[in-house]
C-alpha cells in the first residue's frame, strides 16, 4: 500500500482562508492520491480535495496541519502540499 | 453624495411544485449558470484581490460537496431552492459562529453565492446598481460590488467588517464604505453625502455641506489620481532622482506589491519577526524569512534592521519590564549586546542572507562607535564560525540607524557603511517630549533643530560617500518632503501607503539641482 503521512506549520497571516484554501485543493485535485487534511495526527480527516470541508476546518495561523495521503502518486502529493504551504502559498496558482 | 439606494432582498422561489427530476435539473441548471456569470465576471476584473474573491466562489460551487445536501433533499421531494438554502444555511451559520473575523466575514461569500443562485433559479435576472448611488442594505454581496460602477458612490450597510472582502475592495479602490448603519431608517431616494474617512453619513443636507463636500471630493479625487500615476522611479520637478523605497515588517505585506514600484527595502522591521510568539524565532526560521525577502526584491536593496525591541516594542523573555524609562532604558542595539545568544542567531541568519541579495544591515540605537565597532567584531565572529562549519555566508554591508542626537552630532566618528535617519526617535529625543503624548503634539513636530540635525547627518554623508536615508514617519509625510529636500536628501524610505503621495510630492519640487 502507497501511504504517507506528513505535517506543516501554517504561518500565512489569517491561516487556512479563502485564498490559500483555494491554491491548496487546486494542487490536491492535480493528484489521483485520495488526500486528507487533519488539524492532528490522528485526525478527524477531511477531503484535502473539498474546498467547503477545507475552509470549514478554520485552521488558525501558526497551527500545523497533517496531511495524509494514499494511492500511486501519495509521495509526490505530500510533497508538493508542504512546499505550498511551507512557501506560504506564495508559489503555484 | 447621491441618492439613497435601498438594495432588495432576494425572493424565495414561490412557482408551483415540479417533479423530483425536473427540480434537479433546476438546481443543475442554476448551479451551471451561476458559475458562468462568476467566471464572466472574473474576466473582466484585473485586479489580484477581486480574482482571488471570485475564485473563491468559483471554487465553492465546483465542490460537489456544497451542493450534495440539497441535491438529497430533492431526492426527498423537496424544491430545489428551499433544498439549497437549507443545504447553504448551516454552512452560513457555522462561519457566523467563527471566533476569527476573518472566517467570520467569509459568511458574507457565502450569503452571496446562495443569493446568486437563488436567483438564478427564479429565473430573476442578476442584481445590479446603477452607477452614482449610495446603497443602504444589511449586506453587499462581493459579486455585486465587483459588478458595480462606484464612481462617486458609496456603500451603508448594517452587517460587514472590516475584514469582509467588500471591506477591502471598497478600501483599494478608494470606495466611502460604512458599517453597523441602521440602514431601515435612512429612507429610500433621499439624497446623502456619505464621508467614509470620518465614518458618517449625512441625510438631506443642505446647501452649505454639500458645497463642502463638493470641494472636498474634488480635492480628494486629485490626490487620488495623482499617487495613481506614481508607479515608477521617482524624479524632481528638475529631473533629479530621488530614491523612494519601502517600509516592511514581514513577507505578507510584500505579496500584493510590485517590486517594480520601489527602490528597495529602506527598512525591514524584524523586531515583528519576535513579537506574538513564545518562542524566539530561530537562527534557520529567520533565514528563511530574509532569504525570500531578498528573493522578491530581485536585486535592489534590502535594509534589515536587527532587532530594535525595548521602547514600545517589548518582547516576552527579552526585554526588560522594570526600565523607569523605556524609551531612555536598554533597547535596540544595547538590548542585543545584552543577549549575545540571540543576537549572533540574527548575525548568522543575515551573514547567510547575504549570499541572496543585495542586503544592508543596520543596527539600532546606535549612541557611541563602540557600540557599532562590537557589532562589526560579532559579525565577523559569526561569519568566521559559518565558514568553518562549510556554510556560505558573508559580510554584508553593515550601517546605522541615526536616531539618537549624540550619533547625530558626532556622526563622523563611526565606522558604518551607510545611515539611516530615524525621525521618530530622533524628534523625541531632541524635543525632550513623547511622540505618545498628544498634549505635547506641538512640540513633537519637525522643528528648525531636527532640520538642523538631518542637514548635517546628510552632508557628512554625502561629502564621505555614503548613502543616507530617512525611513521615520517624517518622509512619508507629503507636507515635509520638500523640507528633506532641501536639507540634500535623495532617499527616502515609506510606509506603503505614502509612496504615491510622496513621489507626487517629489514631483512637485522645483527647488535644489544645479
Amino acid at each position: 500500500m502507497n501511504k504517507h503521512q506528513a505535517s506543516v506549520l501554517i504561518r500565512h497571516e489569517v491561516g487556512l482562508h479563502a485564498r490559500p484554501s483555494v491554491k491548496l485543493t487546486k494542487l490536491a485535485k492535480a493528484f489521483d492520491s485520495r488526500i486528507d487534511l487533519g488539524l492532528s495526527p490522528d485526525g478527524p480527516w477531511v477531503d484535502a480535495k473539498s474546498i467547503v470541508k477545507v475552509m470549514a476546518t478554520k485552521v488558525p495561523k501558526d497551527s500545523t496541519i497533517y496531511f495524509r495521503a494514499e494511492g500511486s502518486d501519495a509521495k509526490a502529493a505530500l510533497e508538493a502540499l508542504v512546499t505550498l504551504v511551507d512557501g506560504d502559498f506564495q508559489d503555484g496558482r | 453624495m447621491g441618492p439613497l439606494v435601498r438594495l432588495a432582498a432576494v425572493r424565495q422561489d414561490t412557482s408551483q411544485h415540479r417533479s423530483v427530476t425536473e427540480e434537479h435539473q433546476a438546481l443543475v441548471d442554476a448551479l451551471v449558470d451561476s458559475q458562468q456569470a462568476l467566471a464572466l465576471l472574473a474576466c473582466e476584473t484585473a485586479d489580484a484581490e477581486a480574482e482571488a474573491i471570485l475564485s473563491f466562489q468559483i471554487a465553492l460551487l465546483e465542490d460537489e460537496n456544497l451542493a450534495a445536501p440539497a441535491f438529497a433533499r430533492i431526492a426527498g421531494g423537496e424544491a430545489a431552492s428551499r433544498a439549497w438554502s437549507a443545504a447553504i444555511d448551516p454552512e452560513i451559520a457555522s462561519y457566523e459562529e467563527a471566533t476569527d473575523p476573518y472566517f467570520r466575514a467569509r459568511a458574507s461569500d457565502l450569503r452571496d453565492l446562495r443569493d446568486r443562485v437563488l436567483r438564478h433559479l427564479a429565473g430573476e435576472a442578476d442584481q445590479s446598481v446603477p452607477s452614482g448611488v449610495i446603497v443602504a442594505a444589511d449586506d453587499m454581496p462581493p459579486s455585486l460590488f465587483l459588478a458595480t460602477d462606484w464612481r462617486d458612490g458609496g456603500l451603508v450597510l448594517r452587517r460587514g467588517s472590516p475584514s469582509s472582502h467588500v471591506a477591502i475592495l471598497a478600501r483599494s479602490r478608494g470606495v466611502p464604505m460604512i458599517v453597523g448603519v441602521d440602514v431601515d431608517h435612512l429612507g429610500e431616494g433621499k439624497e446623502a453625502l456619505l464621508d467614509g474617512d470620518a465614518g458618517i453619513i449625512v441625510v438631506d443636507p443642505d446647501a452649505g455641506m454639500r458645497e463642502i463636500y463638493r470641494q472636498r471630493h474634488a480635492e480628494q479625487s486629485k490626490l487620488r489620481q495623482a499617487a495613481a500615476s506614481f508607479g515608477g522611479p521617482a524624479f524632481t520637478a528638475r529631473g533629479e532622482r530621488v530614491r523612494v523605497m519601502i517600509n516592511v515588517t514581514g513577507l505578507p505585506e510584500l505579496r500584493d506589491i510590485d517590486p517594480a514600484e520601489v527602490d528597495g527595502i529602506g527598512l525591514m522591521r524584524t523586531e515583528f519577526l519576535f513579537q506574538g510568539r513564545e518562542n524566539l524565532p530561530t537562527e534557520e526560521e529567520q533565514y528563511q524569512i530574509y532569504k525570500r525577502m531578498l528573493e522578491w526584491a530581485d536585486g535592489r536593496p534590502v535594509t534589515i534592521r536587527t532587532l530594535d525591541a525595548g521602547g514600545d516594542k517589548p518582547i516576552a523573555g527579552l526585554t526588560q519590564s522594570h526600565d523607569i524609562n523605556p524609551f531612555l532604558g536598554v533597547r535596540g542595539v544595547r538590548l542585543s549586546l545584552r543577549h549575545l545568544d540571540v543576537f549572533r542567531a540574527q548575525l548568522r541568519a543575515l551573514a547567510r542572507a547575504a549570499v541572496v541579495g543585495n542586503l544592508k544591515v543596520m543596527i539600532p540605537m546606535v549612541t557611541v562607535p563602540e557600540e557599532l565597532d562590537r557589532c562589526r567584531a560579532l559579525f565577523e565572529e559569526v561569519l568566521a564560525a559559518l565558514r568553518r562549519e562549510g556554510r556560505q555566508a558573508q559580510m554584508p554591508p553593515l550601517g546605522m540607524m541615526v536616531e539618537v542626537p549624540a550619533a547625530a552630532l558626532t556622526i563622523e566618528d563611526f565606522n558604518a557603511d551607510f545611515l539611516s535617519i530615524g525621525s521618530n526617535d530622533l524628534i523625541q529625543y531632541v524635543v525632550a517630549a513623547s511622540r505618545d503624548e498628544p498634549q505635547l503634539a506641538d512640540l513633537a513636530r519637525p522643528s528648525r533643530a531636527v532640520f538642523g540635525l538631518i542637514g548635517h547627518v546628510v552632508k557628512y554623508a554625502d561629502g564621505s560617500g555614503r548613502e543616507v536615508s530617512l525611513c521615520g514617519d517624517l518622509a512619508g509625510d507629503p507636507e515635509q518632503v520638500a523640507a528633506l529636500l532641501d536639507q540634500g536628501l535623495r532617499t527616502f524610505s515609506v510606509a506603503r501607503g505614502a509612496l504615491g503621495p510622496v513621489k507626487a510630492a517629489i514631483a512637485r519640487y522645483a527647488g535644489a539641482a544645479a
